[in-house]
């Protein structure tokens, strides 16, 4: 009979406790995720980009969720050294063919991966782009060959609304 | 502080009590010997804690997403009400919950009136708790201001123009408040700094009016010294936290139907309207819990006297322990005292009304009555009445009263079962 | 237990003073039934979608709602228009953007991040072209009157000829519900005034009452998760607080005495 009790006491405390503990992580959970990006911030997660105005050779730059897009209309020479490489030689495997579908334009994240600087347009042993932070080199597909950043530079989604206009996002 | 030497049993608990004796505190705090025959008004001191909590926490949260900028602010509280995740949420519980934290200190307030605990040797927990509370209502207030809507705007224009009505520099005091000639920007962003500060300042107090506490240990609804530890006393833990957790959350359950079912009842609506510096609202009316304040300021027709008497209703009850001159602390034993502050509860209750109405006519008089009693009952009865009051006779300890039936007040009231053998 | 019911009774006697000391506004509003109202209140979609038909139709030609944007016309807990929907709505208004690369602003199709097109530039704008009065802006026009949805949805309706005395100035109208019952806006309803796509009849009560509910969802976007979360929290903590008093017991029986 008192064994029984004393049961029965640790479950009512058990329950208690467990009930209670449910309720402060339902209470803490708000308090984190108002950190997180909040409706408005999500709705601008996409941008529609005009590139009628763009000429070979030349690239755009427009921000994206707060970073730099490249949007890069490439010349065919460009075209040819990236497509020409062999897998074997690169750090980060990807083929060109993957990475713009369209081959005329190349549209990626301007963003170093090593700590996140902005790497210059032309610049660097690869003719692509370099990374003035750290001294990281891509090419004209924006994969890297030389520096410290471990990966490409990265390719958002975007598609091709109709032949002048991109929406990225 | 210590009630008994503590040793920590584990090595490196010692190791570490010795040079940072946290564990001897945290024993200190469990083992704290509190009288048995609390009732559920003494739950509220815990509850106050939640109160406080729960406001630094919400607070720094919205302080993430809010914008101290007269062009701004508006919108920004809208963003947070709107976009922000659990933005609309954890802002009704902030703005109900000062409201909920008045309604609980105004408890604590009126237990202690009650049972007397501002008495000797209590004096200094009593002073602490009247600048918490003064720093509360000036945390309130410039909360208030922040929304910047009209009753924000016009809010902060009438009382800091309360300055103006010191003699000489009064002008030259609210220019330096506002930071220019109006309330605006510079004024927002002084509020939002100080709004910010005041709770943390308040949490220190806090801290000191705990310490103060455990110096004596509570006072109880009986009011008589007790020995600590005794069998009128019982551990902090688990008996007091408990009850007191139990009472939390009936309190909760209150808070909870506000924020979710009644969120802007205790607002303003013209609060939702953006400040206007052109058009004053036709009501001017602060939060209910400093209305009792604001009617006796308006019963004054002197725009210095005004203030001065509002002033004095709050500073006046730092001087309670000394005013107060009977040697009885619970109002249990004090028969005529009992009724006198029943009347001033509701004279209290009274000034609030009135607050809330237009300062014309009957209102103004029952303002003007109301507040002279206020004061007549600080300054003459409770002086006068400790003297003149025949109290019943009071028991030698709490467990006493058990004999006859139960500690309880309700028993307690019953003068039968308190007649000293 | 008999002084915590007191206390319960004083919060509960607290809240009632609040309710009344509220709802003591003079005037008798018109009543009707809000379907958002009490613990479980939801809107009503239809209702929603109409209002807001009401609104671009009359109203929004001259009061802004510059807190709402197009995407919120989508979301879960408002009008709920399907995604594609409130894309074409949006799409059916003029944005101005820019500057373009030339330092020009321009005009688009609005995009569902885009907030609600304004009928005015600024305040100024918007008085100067209604006699200097400002038509309010109504993102939280339900939260910033007195008496809510009632008031609204009795002013809508509640257009009279001036008593005998009273006179009025050009472009100011009598209203028996507004404050001083002088009204700058004239009576914008009137039967069959906006053509309802699901076939409701559009009587001036209808419109008034569509459009009331759409505010209020303007007003409180997050309304009924308010209420869902609210319902949910009530009952958790009433579990809570009878699990606690029931250890609180067991833990007090240790020692003889009352709690």
């Amino acid at each position: 009979m008192s064994e029984k009790k004393t049961n029965r006491r640790d479950f009512l405390f058990t329950a208690t406790y467990a009930v209670g503990a449910v309720g402060v992580g339902a209470t803490i959970w708000p308090m984190i995720d108002q950190m997180n990006p909040d409706a408005s911030v999500k709705a601008l997660a996409s941008t529609e980009v005009d590139i009628s105005a763009v000429n070979p050779g030349k690239t755009i730059t427009v921000l994206w969720r707060g970073k730099p897009v490249f949007i890069r209309r490439r010349t065919q020479d460009e075209i040819v050294e990236a497509r020409s490489v062999k897998l074997e030689e690169l750090k980060h495997p990807e083929s060109d063919e993957d990475r713009a579908k369209n081959p005329e334009w190349l549209v990626m994240l301007g963003v170093c991966t090593h700590l996140g600087c902005v790497p210059l347009d032309q610049k660097g042993d690869y003719n692509g782009w370099f990374c003035p932070c750290h001294g990281s080199h891509y090419d004209t597909s924006g994969r890297i060959r030389k520096g410290p950043a471990p990966t490409n530079m990265e390719i958002p989604k975007y598609e091709f609304v109709n032949t002048n206009t991109i929406k990225i996002g | 502080m210590s009630d008994h030497q503590y040793t920590p049993e584990s090595k490196f608990g010692k190791w570490f009590n010795d040079r940072l004796p946290l564990l001897t505190l945290a024993n200190h705090l469990t083992d704290y010997p509190t009288p048995k025959n609390l009732n559920y008004w003494w739950t509220f001191g815990g509850i106050l804690t939640f109160c406080l909590i729960t406001q630094i926490v919400t607070g720094l949260v919205l302080a993430m997403h809010y914008i101290a900028h007269a062009d701004m602010a508006f919108d920004s509280v809208e963003h947070i009400m709107r976009d922000v995740n659990y933005g609309w949420l954890i802002r009704y519980i902030h703005a109900n919950g000062a409201s909920m934290f008045f309604l609980a200190v105004y408890i604590h307030i009126f237990r202690s009136l009650f049972y007397g605990s501002y008495k000797a040797p209590r004096e200094i927990i009593w002073i602490i708790g009247i600048i918490i509370y003064l720093l509360m209502m000036a945390a309130a207030f410039m909360g208030y201001v922040l929304p910047w809507g009209q009753m924000s705007f016009w809010g902060a224009t009438v009382i800091t123009n309360l300055f103006s009505a010191i003699p000489l520099v009064g002008e030259g005091i609210v220019t330096w408040l506002w930071g220019g000639y109006s309330v605006d920007n510079p004024t927002l962003t002084r509020f939002f700094t100080l709004h910010y500060l005041i709770p943390f300042l308040i949490l220190g107090l806090v801290v000191l009016h705990i310490w103060a506490l455990h110096v004596p240990g509570n006072n109880n609804p009986v009011g008589i010294d007790i020995k600590k530890p005794s069998k009128d006393t019982v551990p902090f833990h688990p008996y007091i936290v408990i009850k007191d957790g139990f009472a939390l959350l009936m309190f909760m359950i209150v808070f909870a139907f506000f924020v979710f079912y009644t969120p802007n009842i205790l607002g303003h609506a013209d609060n939702y309207i953006e400040a206007d510096p052109l058009v004053t609202p036709a009501h001017i009316v602060p939060e209910w819990y400093l209305l009792p304040f604001y009617a006796i300021l308006r019963s004054v027709p002197d725009k210095l006297l005004g203030v001065v008497a509002m002033l004095s209703a709050i500073f006046i009850l730092a001087a309670l322990p000394w005013l107060d001159t009977s040697k009885i602390r619970s109002a249990v034993f004090r028969p005529l005292y009992r009724q006198f502050y029943w009347i001033l509860v509701a004279d209290v209750l009274i000034l609030g009304y009135v607050g809330a109405m237009p300062a014309e006519g009957l209102y103004l008089l029952i303002a003007r009555v109301a507040t002279a009693y206020y004061f007549l009952h600080f300054l003459v009865i409770l002086p006068v009445l400790g003297y003149k009051e025949k109290t019943l006779p009071i028991p030698l300890s709490i467990t006493e009263p058990v004999l006859g039936g139960s500690p309880n007040l309700a028993t307690a009231k019953n003068k039968e079962s308190f007649k000293i053998k | 237990m008999k002084n915590l019911l007191r206390i319960f009774f004083l919060l509960i006697l607290f809240t009632g003073i609040q309710l009344n000391s509220n709802a003591a506004e003079k005037v008798e509003y018109l009543k009707t039934d809000w379907s958002f109202k009490g613990l479980f209140g939801k809107f009503d979609r239809a209702a929603l979608q109409r209002g807001y038909q009401v609104y671009t139709e009359v109203c929004s030609s001259c009061h802004s709602m510059k807190y709402l944007s197009y995407r919120n016309l989508a979301e879960k807990g408002g009008p709920e228009f399907t995604e594609d929907q409130a894309k074409a709505i949006a799409a059916s208004f003029e944005v101005k953007d820019g500057p373009n690369a030339d330092g020009d602003m321009f005009t688009r199709p609005g995009k569902l991040s885009d907030k609600f097109v304004m009928p005015y530039e600024n305040v100024k704008a918007a008085q100067a072209a209604n006699g200097g009065a400002y038509p309010p802006d109504m993102s939280v026009l339900v939260k910033a009157r007195g008496g809510g949805v009632d008031y609204i949805y009795s002013l809508l309706q509640g257009y009279e000829d001036p008593p005998e005395g009273v006179t009025l100035d050009d472009g100011v109208y009598y209203n028996k519900y507004m404050y001083g019952n002088k009204i700058k806006m004239s009576n914008q309803l009137s039967d069959g005034l906006v053509e309802y796509s699901d076939g409701t009849n559009a009587t001036v009560e209808q419109m008034s009452k569509d459009v009331t509910t759409f505010l209020m969802w303007a007003a409180e976007p997050h309304l009924e998760a308010r209420h869902q979360m609210g319902f949910k929290a009530i009952i958790y903590l009433i579990i809570l607080t009878i699990l606690v008093y029931f250890s609180m017991k067991r833990i007090w029986s240790r020692i003889k005495t009352e709690v």
